[in-house]
């Protein structure tokens, strides 16, 4: 297995987590269990008090003591107050609960916000990122290879887009949108704001690859033998820019990520109930309640881990291509 | 006759008070020096305190001091002539030993304290009290003070009668009138008055002023300032109050404000030992503050409700933007506002968003306020059923998937304003979300910067509903005149009305100006009762949490009493003395 292969599926398998989060969360995001606040991660056991082994794993009620609770997979979700919900991979019968990563200050459990929550933070990241890249490959290809007027506008342009202070001005557009935005539209106009503000920095790469591709011997056969610009575009130019706009896309994600962990940090990615792993990073502010509650630190700790996954996979990307000089795509 | 007895009955309290210690005073002080006596357990002189503060402050002069920090400051030394007591909340003698009352309300007499010394040792007199009020009420100062000296638009009037008496004539019968002296420095004319003539008072006494140019009438006066860093106030020696032993007052040689900015460096300093006072902890910090303080040597004390009070109130303006016009007819029905304040489990929003450190409140003053609160509000638990019944009265209909939409089938949804600084506001709003989820009821929180809440509540209007935080000046209603009439500028939901739009918001403007004017306490009890039963039906900001004052000290502070009424810990700083000796080193 070569390393883009190793980094690819690691990646892949933190997209297939967050996106399986209705079946492998044990509870809604939302629901608040307002007599359990910052509870503490669920102990499983399979040994109970008297030292015999249960076959299912168990959990207790409140504290370690009363009746055992067996943990049900594949079952169906059953509310307080009896209600059935939908199917989930791990249940257990009220009133005991399976906190995985424990619950929140007003008891929603952390483990399916975390998940729910990377479906939005992770998500925004790969579409603002699709856009940029999008947006950034088609001037970067048109600037490149017409040249020109035409090149001289675009990167005066991205010039423009890339001195802005991006952080600042999503902090402006995003407040700027209206207030009663539903979370899903909320996504889409970070996910636009960002990509948006993001495009000029692969226009420029792209660009510079069209650049130095266009003049390569086997293009310039191409052109001599009679080809069309859009046949030399398509079938000479873009496989080149695609693998360095590849390696762009392990760069940029994960930033476009952090990005809208970012906003949400500061209340302005999609708002309450849905969870985005910077409205949960923002509980972590007040020092007196992180001291005490690890466990609310499990969203800056996925980060790091799809951070460095998304690192590694630049990497080894890098290795591979070898198109341009090391620095040159940074 | 009631109004008669009320009155004579405060001007003989206040007499006693007076001359009691006043006779004591005149064979153990120097010759026609009239100390006052306090009440307290009687300390040792010496020490040092450190008090944490948010920042510095921006000036020392009284007149235009408006952030907590530089009050925090001027009020240890400076003092006026009739005091709120933050304990009993009733005012008392200070500077004036006694006074008298006109029977129509309209003319007080003061009789200042004999022989009482600025900082600098310069006498105090009548004059200064002149002065003083001239220099509150020159409109060129726009000092905040101002507002409080008219009555009905018009500025009371102060007259010096000898060295030792003045006469304050009202405009109009004022029922708080003894409370508008409180928080009014008395300044020393000797060194303001050229700074007045030339027109440079309001730059006068700024932080760079060498501290030996200021002087006052508190308990200490500023010795050093560092900036960013900390206050030193030493001891007046000229101080006007004497403990039960005829210690003269105050104890303590030294109170240093120490800047440190942010909560959690507050507690941390608190832990470490460098700080004694911390003025006010939150909810949160509480619970973490609690869970070790057996075994430390600071105490917390949570004070209960204070006169802070959190709710949630809709955009009644009219005109109002288009976007939230359609959701008036909503806002505007009563039914609807009682369906949501009923929908509401405050014991959840005070359990989860105050860590329990509040109190739910279904009127709009606290009990906090312990002489005029309205025992008598209804403490409705929340009920869905019943908020679904009067809905579907007020026409809404709920649709098979759980949606609420009203009679034209417009789904019920808004957005809930908040500032994004305060977290349990925050923690509140994504309660009321859950709660008003059961009634069918979308909710969007709409968490921005604080300035931009204020703008859109006060300037654009561009808001649904909004969790907003009030803090009372005073127990007394009056200076909540501006949040309760219909033409008042913080009448949130609907500020500056031309007249009243509604008749129960008529008969709160009624109401108002009738307990300002009504001289007979009872009575004003009544009105104020009514003003509170009638907000606490209709519901124009639906009444949520007080959060409790919690204040920390380090252990071994005698006559360390806090209070709910600012400054909640140092009001009695002159009292305030360490009951072990070993900490004069600092």
């Amino acid at each position: 297995m070569t390393p883009t292969i190793r980094t690819a599926m690691g990646v892949g398998a933190v997209y297939a987590i967050v996106l399986g989060a209705a079946l492998l969360s044990p509870y809604d995001p939302a629901t608040q269990h307002r007599d359990r606040p910052l509870a503490p991660p669920a102990r499983v056991h399979v040994v109970d008090r008297d030292g015999r082994v249960h076959l299912r794993p168990f959990v207790y009620a409140d504290d370690e003591s009363g009746p055992t609770y067996p943990v049900r997979f594949f079952a169906h979700e059953v509310d307080e107050d009896g209600s059935i919900g939908s199917r989930r991979l791990l249940a257990v019968d009220p009133p005991a609960h399976i906190f995985l990563a424990g619950t929140d200050e007003l008891g929603r459990d952390q483990f399916s916000r975390l998940l729910y929550g990377g479906r939005i933070s992770l998500g925004a990241g790969v579409l603002a990122g699709a856009l940029a890249l999008t947006i950034g490959l088609l001037l970067g290809c048109v600037a490149g290879f017409f040249g020109g007027w035409i090149d001289a506008a675009v990167m005066a342009a991205s010039d423009l887009f890339m001195a802005l202070p991006w952080l600042y001005l999503l902090l402006a557009i995003r407040a700027a949108l209206p207030l009663d935005v539903s979370p899903g539209r909320a996504l889409a106009s970070v996910v636009i704001v960002i990509g948006i503000a993001g495009w000029a920095r692969p226009a420029r790469l792209i660009r510079s690859v069209v650049l130095s591709a266009r003049t390569r011997d086997y293009v310039t056969a191409a052109a001599a033998s009679g080809a069309s610009r859009a046949r030399l575009m398509v079938a000479h130019v873009l496989p080149e820019a695609f693998s360095v706009a590849l390696t762009q896309a392990s760069i940029l994600v994960p930033q476009y990520t952090l990005a809208e962990i970012t906003l949400s940090f500061f209340g302005l990615g999609v708002g309450e109930p849905t969870p985005s792993w910077g409205t949960m990073i923002n509980a972590m502010l007040r020092q007196e309640l992180s001291a005490a509650h690890w466990w609310l630190a499990a969203p800056a700790a996925a980060l790091v881990v799809v951070s460095l996954l998304y690192h590694a996979a630049a990497d080894a990307l890098h290795q591979r291509s070898q198109v341009l000089p090391a620095g040159a795509w940074r | 006759m009631a109004v008669k007895r009320a009155l004579a009955s405060a001007v003989l309290a206040a007499a006693l008070a007076a001359t009691a210690p006043g006779l004591h005073a005149v064979e153990h002080q120097p010759a026609g020096e009239d100390l006052m006596t306090i009440d307290g357990e009687v300390g040792t002189s010496g020490g040092a305190l450190v008090v944490a503060a948010r920042g510095e402050p921006k000036t020392l002069n009284p007149l235009v001091a408006l952030d907590a920090q530089s009050r925090d400051v001027i009020w240890r030394t400076q003092a006026d002539l009739i005091h709120i007591n933050r304990e009993t909340q009733r005012t008392e003698p200070a500077l004036a030993a006694s006074w008298t009352v006109s029977p129509d309300g309209l003319h007080y007499v003061l009789r200042l304290r004999r022989g009482v010394r600025f900082s600098d040792g310069h006498v105090f007199d009548a004059d200064d009290v002149v002065f003083s009020f001239g220099a509150y009420l020159d409109e060129r100062l726009h000092s905040p003070q101002r507002d409080l000296l008219l009555i009905g638009g018009k500025p009371i009037a102060v007259r010096k009668i000898d060295a030792g008496t003045v006469a304050v004539d009202l405009p109009a019968p004022y029922a708080a009138a003894e409370r508008i002296f409180d928080s009014v420095a008395m300044l020393p004319r000797h060194r303001l008055d050229g700074a007045w003539k030339d027109g440079s008072l309001a730059a006068a006494w700024g932080i760079a002023t060498p501290p030996g140019d200021v002087a006052g009438l508190g308990p200490f006066r500023v010795e050093r300032i560092r900036p960013g860093e900390d206050i030193v106030l030493a001891k007046n020696p000229y101080y006007w109050k004497q403990d039960r032993a005829r210690t003269r007052l105050p104890y303590l040689d030294r109170v240093t404000f120490l800047v440190v900015p942010s909560e959690e460096a507050q507690v941390i300093r608190l832990r470490a030992g460098e700080v004694d006072v911390l003025n006010r902890v939150s909810a949160q910090h509480a619970a973490a503050l609690d869970r070790d303080q057996k075994a430390s040597s600071f105490v917390l004390q949570d004070l209960g409700p204070g006169l802070e009070y959190h709710f949630l109130f809709f955009n009644q303006n009219d005109p109002a933007p288009s976007s939230v016009k359609p959701k008036q007819a909503w806002f505007g029905d009563e039914r609807f506002r009682r369906a949501i304040s009923l929908a509401i489990d405050r014991a959840s929003l005070v359990r989860l968003a105050y860590s329990g450190r509040g109190t739910p409140l279904w009127g709009p003053v606290t009990p906090g306020n312990r002489l005029w609160a309205n025992a008598e509000i209804a403490r409705t638990p929340p009920s869905l059923d019943a908020a679904r019944k009067l809905l579907a009265e007020a026409g809404f209909v709920r649709h098979a998937d759980g949606a609420l939409a009203d009679r034209g089938g417009t789904p019920v949804a808004f957005s809930i304003l908040v500032g994004a600084g305060n977290a349990a506001l925050n923690g509140m709003a994504a309660i009321i979300q859950d709660d008003l989820k059961r009634l069918g009821i979308g909710v969007q929180i709409a968490s921005l910067d604080f300035n931009a809440v204020l703008a859109r509540v006060f300037e654009s209007h561009d808001y649904d509903a909004c969790l907003l935080r009030l803090v009372d000046g005073d127990v007394d209603p009056t200076p909540a005149m501006n949040v309760w009439l219909s033409s008042g500028p913080t009448h949130l939901w609907h500020p500056s009305q031309a007249k009243p739009s509604t008749p129960w918001e008529a008969e709160i403007d009624r109401l108002m100006q009738q307990q300002m004017t009504t001289l007979d306490g009872g009575e004003r009890k009544r009105l104020y009762d009514r003003v509170q039963a009638v907000v606490a039906d209709k519901l124009p900001l639906v009444p949520l949490v007080s959060p409790n004052i919690v204040v920390a000290a380090k252990r071994g502070l005698g006559n360390f009493r806090p209070a709910v009424l600012e400054h909640y810990t140092l009001w009695n700083v002159e009292q305030l003395f360490w009951r072990t000796t070993g900490r004069s080193g600092r």
